[in-house]
């Protein structure tokens, strides 16, 4: 009976070490840590996890243990034992001991996650980032460097990002699973912190991490995904320069389907969407996706593939993929001459190649 | 008076229901309902399984699916879990401290027909324009923003039935302390009867500021404040803590009257008194008391802070002290006994492991800064369901199995209960455990749907084949109580044979005046004691007398009725409806009526007569 | 003993409020009650002060711009006085004088309906001046804290009334005299409350 129950146990940790040598995907998973914030909250996983199985495993041991010697066998009354105060405090002065171990590092990593100082100081260089969050998409504003993106977050790597968040219209929460923790963009205030992308396994996760909505939000919460391409700093500065660069709305090629789809776009769509990345109106009045880099993003709507099929699915029906979104019912409805047109010039908005 | 045998016709068991105050029938009216409501949760989770079994299902759409897991959520926390616990309480707790009934039987009627009503109130909103879409807990900024009625429903449901759970735990309370029998220590209190204390405690100081909370969201709502308009000057983070200083001592209203179960389980099917008892009681005072410290854990990515998180986490920790020491005292009492393994011991062992790992996960997410990854991801569903289902659900059904022959009079099953023991133990663990991992890779919780290719779409499916194991679990233990409540074999005072509280020395059901003569308690597990001594039954405090009983009355069901038609007029009013008004006012007409009626019209009560009582000896009932 | 047994003053017991099972549950549960009022009151003082001055636009009235304290002075000592009416009351009712408890229960109530009327007064005053329910959080966080504590008065004036009515002619017994005293211990309650509400709300108010 007893090898019984070794085997048993055996087995369960075999399992256990299956399911826990699959990670999940480099790009989402908390447990592929690719940065400073993850590689903390990854260590403190492991810590507190390695704590509570040796727990497990004393409790399971005695488990077993009654369950094999301790079968009723005959109708003998066992002796009545009140309890024992040494045994009592074993095990009220080892747990507590076991969540000291845990106590301070915790501590000292909720403090480190929280100092934001930096971005605080004047003419700091430290890359800040005001996210605004609204239903169903993400507003990414550069403040210092005055370009305003949306949907496709874009930071450097080997440096620390500060954010400032905040939502516009519902609580939202703000995460990049293989970056670090979330933090919720409430409608009250602003919060803040950090996040650090490391390089090489931003290269390996293919320099694009999935960054999720967390917090209920409505209907379409499930849907309100973005995406963070981690670029290295001189790539980075290359493409601030190319979104600074856009001044006007770029223009399509005079005649062709583009232009049709700019005109087109500036009768019924210019009034949400803007088109220039330049910072000039208020967070408050930036009612939709900013467009400036579309033809550079990942995904439509942050969900649909990225080609002109989906695009035109998109505009065609936008609730059928986004229940409850704010776009639907605020433009006319489109010919399919018309969405090939729009699909064609809104792909063609790059500020890089 | 002894008429206790003679058959009723419906109609007259039915107006016997809606009138009774004796608390074996409003705990079986409890059982009823939660049971009902229990069923109602679980197809919830079905269909949420259904939706989430393949990526981009749409089995559901995205509003019905936010409208489906706001109502499994509140139906099983609300209308579910706390009935169905407060439904052992009523059963067995007066008995265990040898009491005719509790101290205030009518509010005891006024409590059920409260959540009773409260209940029914917010389950109607599936027929009448949608249920709530806010999640359980109904975050201001999105409660606000829902259109329609649903949050409506909600907060009033929820308002009525949340003023029944509060009378109902003063009502304990003051029963335990002022209705024990003769020589019922507070130290020679049964831990069921204790953790009914500590839970009823935690319910008199955490459901206010519910109360507040889901009042300031009503006249957000209904009639025009500003609490939560940030234009206004409002602040949603006000509603996040005053739900969850409700909240979380919640869990522990849950959760304590589940150890109070196993720890009567354990010692019973041990033969082994309970090990530590003295230490469990103080664990069990301990959890209710840090239940109120730890609130800001549910908001550790609100932004109170590094210094809030840093002092939530530590004091989040340190609950798990007196966890520990409880599941180590349950441990040692099984160890060197004599353990009898039926249906009720079957859920106290699972209960073991499950609960242990849904406590270490919860040490788990006490960790601020590793939160962070934890929170509003299916870990957090995973850590919840272990502790709630792995505690409080196989708790439940422990109870249901160990206290039906005491309810009901037949017992249960064996077989039949441990089909579904391990029928629920596997479709568990099988829903759950891999949720953890979801969590972990990146899927967070409340998503209506996820997009294939990131590596969630197996454990999903493996997720969604546990439920349907544990559906079929519920099933068999339907198909139980309908063949054995057929068949009605009856049973004795005893019927497990290791009984060691008061409530295994009268019959079973017992007599509607509980004990003929009080009994007098001469230690820890009184009827154990006597038992071992060779005696029958427990030796009586006082010469055979008069028995001083309450009346029944329907005034209960009116008040409650009252509110709940109110509850449409407050809530309709907002469209401008003419009949919203003179609505309102009626159903507080009916409730203030009838508690004016209650007020002035004096109700002393009945006497039993010593010689009716002797009847009762002469046609056979035990006593 | 009986509860609706008929006593003299010599066979009234000391303590008639909790000499039966069911006075002692009424007298132990109604505690218990308050004590969950306690932290109803706490949960709404603390959601005024979390917001108090918090308004949409400069317009608006602030605490300090609004609160006329020598009127709630005197509700204050309206209320207090009836809080000390009401222990002459209870002092009569354990004396089995019935006829001086009730003059003194009367006199209670009248003063109550005294601060209820000045509130109603204060009230009207601070809605012509713009502040309302629905002008800003401030002003809904205020009506809400104050009018609770209000409710609880015309509650309070209400049992009162009704316990006179119901009690006026049969004098006192064990089933009513708990009865009265339980209607006491929430007079003293929401004048305690009160205390509180003077303080954080008016005086606090006023220094800003």
């Amino acid at each position: 009976m007893k090898r019984l129950a070794k085997w048993r146990l055996i087995s369960l940790f075999g399992i256990l070490a299956l399911v826990l040598s699959g990670c999940g995907q480099p790009y989402l998973s908390t447990l592929k840590p690719a940065g400073e914030v993850a590689d903390m909250q990854y260590d403190l996983m492991k810590l507190s996890t390695l704590i509570m199985v040796g727990v497990i495993l004393i409790v399971m041991v005695i488990f077993f243990l009654v369950i094999i010697r301790f079968r009723r066998k005959n109708d003998k009354i066992p002796k009545q034992v009140e309890g024992s105060h040494k045994l009592e405090i074993i095990w009220t002065t080892v747990p507590i001991l076991l969540l000291l171990i845990l106590a301070v590092p915790t501590v000292a990593a909720t403090f480190k996650l929280a100092d934001v100082s930096p971005m605080d100081k004047k003419n700091t260089k430290a890359l800040v980032i005001n996210v605004r969050s609204h239903l169903y998409w993400w507003d990414f504003e550069y403040p210092n460097q005055k370009i305003v993106t949306s949907q496709d977050l874009v930071v450097p790597t080997n440096e620390k990002v500060y954010f400032n968040l905040k939502s516009t219209d519902v609580k939202h929460s703000f995460w990049i699973p293989a970056v670090g923790g979330k933090l919720d963009t409430n409608t009250d205030n602003v919060n803040k912190f950090w996040l650090e992308f490391d390089n090489k396994r931003a290269n390996e996760a293919g320099n694009l991490f999935y960054g999720k909505c967390a917090e209920l939000c409505g209907p379409s919460h499930a849907l309100m995904d973005f995406k963070v391409k981690a670029i290295s700093r001189d790539k980075f500065d290359a493409w601030v320069t190319a979104m600074q660069d856009v001044k006007e709305p770029q223009k399509a090629t005079q005649g062709s389907v583009a232009a049709q789809g700019q005109e087109i776009f500036n009768q019924s769509c210019i009034g949400c969407h803007a088109v220039t990345p330049s910072n000039k109106m208020p967070e408050t009045a930036r009612l939709a996706p900013n467009l400036s880099n579309f033809g550079n993003r990942s995904r439509v709507a942050g969900v649909l593939d990225h080609n002109k099929e989906e695009l035109k699915n998109w505009i065609r029906n936008p609730e059928t993929y986004k229940p409850g979104n704010m776009m639907t019912g605020k433009y006319p409805k489109m010919s399919e001459d018309q969405l090939n047109a729009l699909a064609e010039y809104l792909m063609g908005l790059k500020v890089q190649d | 008076m002894s008429t206790l045998a003679q058959k009723k016709g419906f109609g007259a068991t039915l107006w016997d229901f809606l009138t009774t105050v004796d608390h074996k029938k409003i705990a079986i009216l409890y059982l009823i309902a939660g049971g009902f409501f229990f069923l109602v949760g679980g197809l919830e989770a079905v269909f949420i399984r259904i939706q989430l079994a393949v990526p981009n299902n749409d089995f559901v759409s995205a509003g019905l699916y936010n409208e489906i897991l706001t109502m499994h959520g509140t139906t099983m926390i609300f209308l579910a879990a706390m009935p169905l616990v407060f439904a052992f309480m009523n059963a067995v707790m007066p008995l265990q401290i040898g009491a005719r009934d509790v101290a205030f039987p009518f509010v005891n009627a006024l409590g059920f027909w409260l959540f009773f009503f409260g209940g029914i109130f917010l389950n109607l909103s599936w027929f009448l324009g949608g249920a709530p879409d806010a999640g359980w807990t109904s975050y201001a900024s999105l409660a606000l923003h829902s259109k329609g009625h649903g949050v409506d429903f909600y907060i009033l449901g929820l308002q009525i039935s949340g003023i029944g759970t509060l009378i109902g735990g003063i009502n304990f309370l003051v029963t335990i302390i002022n209705m024990r029998a003769p020589g019922m220590t507070y130290m020679r209190m049964p831990l069921f009867t204790w953790t009914t204390f500590v839970t009823s405690a935690l319910i008199l100081f955490a459901f206010p500021p519910l109360t507040v909370g889901l009042v300031l969201m009503m006249f957000d709502r209904l009639f025009g404040a500003n609490f939560f308009d940030v234009t206004m000057g409002g602040n949603t983070v006000i509603w996040e803590h005053l739900f969850w200083i409700f909240g979380h001592p919640e869990v522990y209203i849950l959760v304590l009257p589940a150890f109070g179960i196993f720890s009567e389980i354990f010692p019973m099917f041990s033969r082994k008194r309970l090990f530590g008892y003295s230490s469990m009681v103080f664990a069990t005072v301990l959890i209710g008391f840090l239940g109120f410290m730890v609130w800001a854990h549910h908001m550790f990515t609100t932004g109170l802070g590094p210094v809030a998180n840093a002092i939530f986490a530590v004091a989040t920790m340190a609950i798990g002290v007196p966890t520990g020491i409880k599941i180590f005292n349950w441990l040692l009492t099984m160890w060197g006994g004599s353990v009898k393994f039926t249906t009720p011991m079957h859920y106290a062992f699972a209960f073991i492991p499950s609960f242990v790992a849904g406590g270490v996960t919860g040490v788990m997410l006490a960790s601020a800064a590793a939160d962070y990854q934890y929170h509003d991801t299916y870990f957090v569903v995973a850590h919840f369901h272990y502790v709630i289902v792995g505690g409080v659900v196989f708790a439940v059904l422990a109870g249901t199995h160990l206290y039906w022959p005491k309810m009901f009079g037949t017992m249960l099953n064996e077989t039949l209960g441990k089909i579904t023991f391990w029928l629920f133990f596997i479709g568990f663990h099988l829903t759950f455990f891999i949720q953890h991992f979801l969590g972990l890779w990146g899927m967070p919780r409340r998503v209506f749907t996820y997009l294939p290719g990131q590596g969630f779409s197996t454990s999903n499916m493996v997720s969604s084949v546990g439920a349907l194991f544990m559906s079929l679990g519920v099933l068999v233990l339907l198909y139980n109580v309908i063949v054995t409540s057929v068949k009605n074999e009856r049973v004795g005072n005893d019927p497990w044979g290791d009984g060691r509280t008061l409530e295994w020395s009268i019959p079973s059901p017992p007599p509607f005046y509980n004990f003929k003569q009080l009994p007098l308690v001469r230690g820890l597990d009184a009827y154990w004691l006597e038992k071992m001594e060779g005696k029958k039954g427990m030796t009586p405090a006082e010469p055979l007398g008069d028995i001083h009983m309450p009346n029944s009355s329907f005034l209960p069901f009116m008040m409650a009725l009252g509110l709940f038609i109110a509850a449409f007029g407050a809530m309709y009013h907002v469209n401008d409806k003419a009949w919203a008004l003179p609505v309102m006012i009626i159903g507080l007409l009916v409730t203030f009526g009838s508690m004016f009626l209650r007020s002035v019209k004096d109700d002393h009560g009945f006497h039993i007569h010593k010689e009716d009582l002797m009847d009762d000896d002469d046609k056979g009932v035990k006593a | 003993m009986h509860a609706d047994e008929k006593f003299t003053y010599e066979t009234w017991p000391a303590a008639p409020e909790k000499s039966t099972l069911e006075s002692k549950n009424k007298f132990l549960g109604f505690w218990f009650f308050l004590g969950g009022e306690t932290v109803l009151f706490a949960s709404l003082f603390a959601t005024y002060i979390a917001l108090k001055d918090k308004v949409p636009s400069t317009t608006h009235h602030l605490a300090k711009d609004l609160f006329e304290l020598p009127l709630t002075f005197v509700a204050t000592m309206l209320l207090l006085t009836s809080s000390l009416t009401s222990v002459y009351a209870m002092y009569h009712m354990k004396n089995f004088a019935f006829k001086k408890m009730m003059t003194w229960l009367g006199l209670t109530a009248l003063l109550g309906l005294g601060f209820l009327g000045l509130e109603v007064y204060e009230f009207t005053n601070y809605v012509h001046e713009g502040h309302t329910f629905t002008s800003s959080a401030f002003g809904s966080a205020f009506y809400t804290l104050v009018g609770f504590h209000g409710g609880h008065v015309a509650f309070g004036l209400l049992w009162c009334f009704t316990l006179m009515f119901r009690n006026s002619k049969r004098g006192l017994d064990l089933y009513n005299a708990p009865k009265f005293y339980v209607f006491s211990l929430y007079w003293h309650f929401i004048d305690v409350v009160w205390v509180f509400i003077f303080t954080v709300v008016y005086l606090m108010g006023m220094v800003g």
